[in-house]
Order: structure tokens, then C-alpha cells, then sequence
């Protein structure tokens, strides 16, 4: 093996795993009143890469993803114990500005969620409330944004239609577009394909795949060939562990943890 | 994670396939045993009618493989295989092909029983044939056994054995280049004989192949291309971990 590191190395072939760490979770708990629904999460999420949470319904992959951008704060029995560094910076510390944070660290739900308004005001919105009112910049922004998101084509003569008359894959798209506009660091995906079409869901996984070569991409989701198809890393949760985290490659040809093994191959039940 | 428990799928005909794929890879084992054993009786024993025999059994070898060949492609595409079904399918495609492969050049050991050989395979070379043509048809039985049992040890034990099949060999082949240089006369007859012995010592490189496929389908370690005490080694660490 050692002949072949230093042949990969004269040969000038680098290794995958060394990318800087966007996001930070040490000895993170959390708590649904008495319910434990994370325990003792350690975890280094890389830099401008596409990281899955896969597992079963209830592993709490969905709960450590809402973590990130401090959305279980909304819940009011809810609890957490342990540290998140986004970029190098704590997000539960006194002086963290919620909703920069949130700007920050963007997030998408399974179904779109687009604002009863037109397609233009949908991305321009976030620039909006941050107080941006040029119209040239909204122009250049929403133009930018819908392009980033592989959108611009399609609704390019029609910015000013409601938004509710998009296709379920564009509506998707739409968000991803308005997540993008505030330009964020990182965008966590909560099943965004789930309610898609495999077309519009093809689309997004291209996206997903565009996107992460400015952003991080932390995205759950239920469907493991998705995770497989465009994921650099991935992490395994079990009832609430977190069980195994590693390149994706490794993940699905040689798991380390039987567990992973009987999810990924379809033999958990 | 050596055991590769096919029975446990969520899928009961995801189970079915996988356990159909690897029935058939040990049918075609057993039929290449039979083609090997017999080409070796053959060419020992000069039994012209059992050489005739394995030329034309060979096409079931073949159709064995395109047909498994088939299986595992609708399993990739219908299954989308993951980790140890994923290796599982991997590998099977490998061996197949490898077994495919002994089966032509037990063919081959068979044509050369049935070509002119006059008196030069006295009773020494026969014995010698028969006994490298023995310790391939072990390694083969052993290696289709450690990948029924998913068991490393063994295709370890075939790892190390292709050895002695090589020293036979160029024992067999110093022989055969001796009496060619004192009986010049006899060239093209020994060259039969010398055909045959590459044969099966080809027959003992294909079950080491084999072998790195099975270590790869049970630990996902690829064995392929490295000194053998480094395999080893790598064996050890993996089952450690």
C-alpha cells in the first residue's frame, strides 16, 4: 500500500480527504423535554462539499440538520447540550445574530415552499429585508441567483407570474434560488427531492453538484442511491447516534459498522 | 463482517437473486472441476474418447458465464447493489470470468491429449503431470469452497499453493528442455506435452485470481498486484479494524 501512496504521490494524484472543516459538532445533545433525540454527535463537515445524513424515519438525521442554522430554536422544549462551530465561530454563543446566522446557513424543506408573490420578489425578498432597494442590484441579484440555480432559462419571461404557477421541480429550484440570492455559506437541504418528479429531481442533483463548488451543502435524505449519486461524505445515523461518517465512496463499497452495512444494502427492519 | 448473510434482505427476491447468482457461480465451479479432472485423466492416461469429451463440454462453461454475466447486469441496473451485495456482484463477474478462461485451457490440456505425443511421455512425466494437475484441481476445489463459506483463510491457503504449482512447473519444463536438446527429433512431439503443462500451470494462476476476488468480496480489501507477505499483512489489519 505504502508503494502505492508514493507512486499516487510522484504521480501527482492527491488525496480526497484533505478539505478544511466548514462546520464543527462536538459532544452535541439534544433534547425533546426528556427525550434524547441526538446523543453525543462529533462531527467535521468539509468545506465546499456535498455531506448526506442518511438513516431511518426518526434517527434524527432532520434534527442535527436544523441544528446548523438554530431552526429548534422555534421549539420550545427543545434542548442543546454541546458545541457547533460554524466556521471556526460558536453559533450558540451571546453575541451570534440569529437571523445573520440564518442568512448564513440557508436551508430547504421537502416541499417547496415558495412566498405567495411572483417569482422575481421570491429571490429578492431575503435582499429586501436586509434593506436593498436598488433596483439594478435586485435585477442583477435575482438574475444572478436564478441562473445559480438553473432556473433563469426557464422563467426568464415570466419573473413577474405568481410563483404558485412554477412546476413542484421549479418551485424547488425557486427556493434554492432565493436560499442563494443572500449569498450564504452553506445550504442545508432537508429531502429536497422528495416530492419531486425523477426529472425535476435529476435536475436538482446537477444543481446540488454546481452549487457546491462555492458552497457547503449538508443535505438529508431518505433515498440512498440519491446520497450515493451526489454526495462526497456521508454520515449513517441511528436512533439518534451518529454511527459512521466518511467519504461516500468508502460508505458504499466497504461500510465499517455492521449497522451501516444491513441499512445501506436494505436489510435493516 | 466476513459473514455476508444473504438470507436477512428486506427484499425476499433481492435475497433469491443474490442466492441464485451464487449457486450458479458454484455450478459452474463444479463443471470446470469436472472439465479439469477429466483433461487431466486424459492427457495422463491417453484417453482419446474423454478428450473429445471435454472439447465439446467446454461450450456449457461458456454459456454458464454469459448467462450469470446477464443475471448480475440486471441485478446492477433493477438492484442498484451496495457494500457486500455490491462486492458480491462484483466479484461473481470476476470469477466468471476467470472460470471461463480454465475452462478453455482445460480444453486446451484436452487437444493436446489427443495430439501425437509417440513415446515421450514416459511414466516420470506422466507422474509428474498428474501430480501438478492434482494440486490444481485442489487449489480450484479450494477456492470455490472459501467462496461458498465467504472464508478468507482458505483463499489465503490458495494464495500460498500456486507456488508449488509454478516450481512443479519449471521442474516439468527443465525436463522437457533437456530431452529436447538430446533428441532434437522429438521437438514438436515434447512441444505437445510443454503446451499442455503451461496449461495447467495458466489453470493454477486463474484459481489465485480467484482467490484476491473472493478476499475482496469479504473484506473489500483489493489483493490484486502485491507481494504476497504484503497481502497478508493487509488481511491482518483489515480483520483487526
Amino acid at each position: 500500500m505504502k508503494d502505492k501512496d508514493k507512486l499516487q504521490a510522484e504521480l501527482g494524484v492527491e488525496s480526497r480527504l484533505s478539505h478544511p472543516t466548514a462546520v464543527t459538532v462536538s459532544g452535541l445533545n439534544l433534547f425533546y423535554g426528556q427525550t434524547r433525540a441526538l446523543k453525543e454527535i462529533n462531527l467535521a463537515i468539509p468545506e465546499k462539499q456535498v455531506t448526506a445524513f442518511i438513516g431511518p424515519s426518526g434517527c434524527g438525521k432532520s434534527t442535527l440538520l436544523r441544528c446548523f442554522n438554530r431552526l429548534n430554536d422555534l421549539i420550545d422544549i427543545c434542548r442543546i447540550e454541546g458545541q457547533i462551530l460554524l466556521n471556526g465561530r460558536d453559533i450558540h454563543a451571546s453575541d451570534v445574530n440569529v437571523p445573520e446566522l440564518r442568512r448564513e446557513v440557508g436551508i430547504v424543506f421537502q416541499k417547496p415552499n415558495p412566498f405567495p408573490k411572483s417569482v422575481y420578489e421570491n429571490v429578492a425578498y431575503g435582499l429586501r429585508i436586509q434593506g436593498v432597494n436598488k433596483r439594478r442590484q435586485l435585477d442583477e441579484t435575482v438574475e444572478w441567483a436564478l441562473k445559480g440555480a438553473a432556473l433563469w432559462d426557464e422563467v426568464k419571461d415570466r419573473l413577474n407570474d405568481p410563483a404558485f404557477g412554477l412546476s413542484g421541480g421549479q418551485q424547488q429550484r425557486l427556493v434554492i434560488a432565493r436560499a442563494i440570492a443572500v449569498q450564504p455559506k452553506c445550504i442545508l437541504l432537508d429531502e429536497p427531492c422528495s416530492a419531486l418528479d425523477p426529472i425535476s429531481t435529476l435536475k436538482v442533483e446537477e444543481l446540488i453538484a454546481e452549487l457546491k463548488t462555492q458552497y457547503t451543502i449538508i443535505m438529508v435524505t431518505h433515498n440512498m442511491q440519491q446520497a450515493a449519486r451526489v454526495s462526497d461524505y456521508t454520515a449513517f445515523m441511528y436512533l439518534g447516534e451518529l454511527i459512521e461518517f466518511g467519504e461516500t465512496d468508502q460508505i458504499f463499497t466497504r461500510p465499517r459498522h455492521k449497522k451501516t452495512e444491513d441499512y445501506i444494502t436494505g436489510r435493516y427492519g | 463482517m466476513s459473514d455476508l448473510h444473504l438470507g436477512q434482505h428486506i427484499s425476499r427476491r433481492f435475497n433469491e437473486e443474490l442466492e441464485g447468482v451464487r449457486s450458479r457461480v458454484l455450478h459452474m465451479g463444479g463443471v470446470v472441476e469436472a472439465q479439469l479432472a477429466n483433461a487431466l485423466r486424459a492427457l495422463v492416461n491417453k484417453e482419446t474418447a474423454l478428450a473429445k469429451e471435454v472439447t465439446r463440454a467446454d461450450a456449457v462453461v461458456n454459456s454458464l458465464e454469459v448467462e450469470i454475466d446477464e443475471e448480475c447486469a440486471r441485478i446492477v441496473a433493477r438492484r442498484q447493489p451496495a457494500a457486500t451485495d455490491l462486492r458480491l456482484v462484483i466479484a461473481v463477474i470476476k470469477i466468471i470470468s476467470d472460470l471461463e478462461r480454465m475452462g478453455d485451457e482445460a480444453k486446451r490440456v484436452a487437444i493436446m491429449a489427443r495430439s501425437e505425443m509417440d513415446d515421450a511421455l514416459d511414466d516420470e512425466l506422466r507422474a509428474d503431470l498428474q501430480h501438478m494437475g492434482d494440486l490444481v484441481r485442489e487449489m480450484l476445489r479450494q477456492v470455490l469452497d472459501a467462496f461458498a463459506r465467504t472464508d478468507v483463510d482458505t483463499a489465503v491457503v490458495v494464495l500460498k499453493s500456486d507456488k508449488k504449482v509454478d516450481r512443479k512447473y519449471k521442474k516439468i519444463i527443465k525436463q522437457l528442455i533437456q530431452r529436447m536438446a538430446t533428441d532434437p527429433q522429438s521437438v514438436a512431439v515434447i512441444l505437445n506435452i510443454m503446451w499442455a503443462a503451461r496449461s495447467l500451470e495458466r489453470l493454477g494462476d486463474r484459481c489465485l485470481n480467484i482467490a484476491e476476488h473472493v478476499i475482496y468480496m469479504v473484506l473489500g480489501t483489493d489483493v490484486r498486484h502485491i507481494k504476497l507477505d504484503d497481502v497478508l499483512a493487509q488481511i491482518e489489519a483489515q480483520t483487526e479494524a
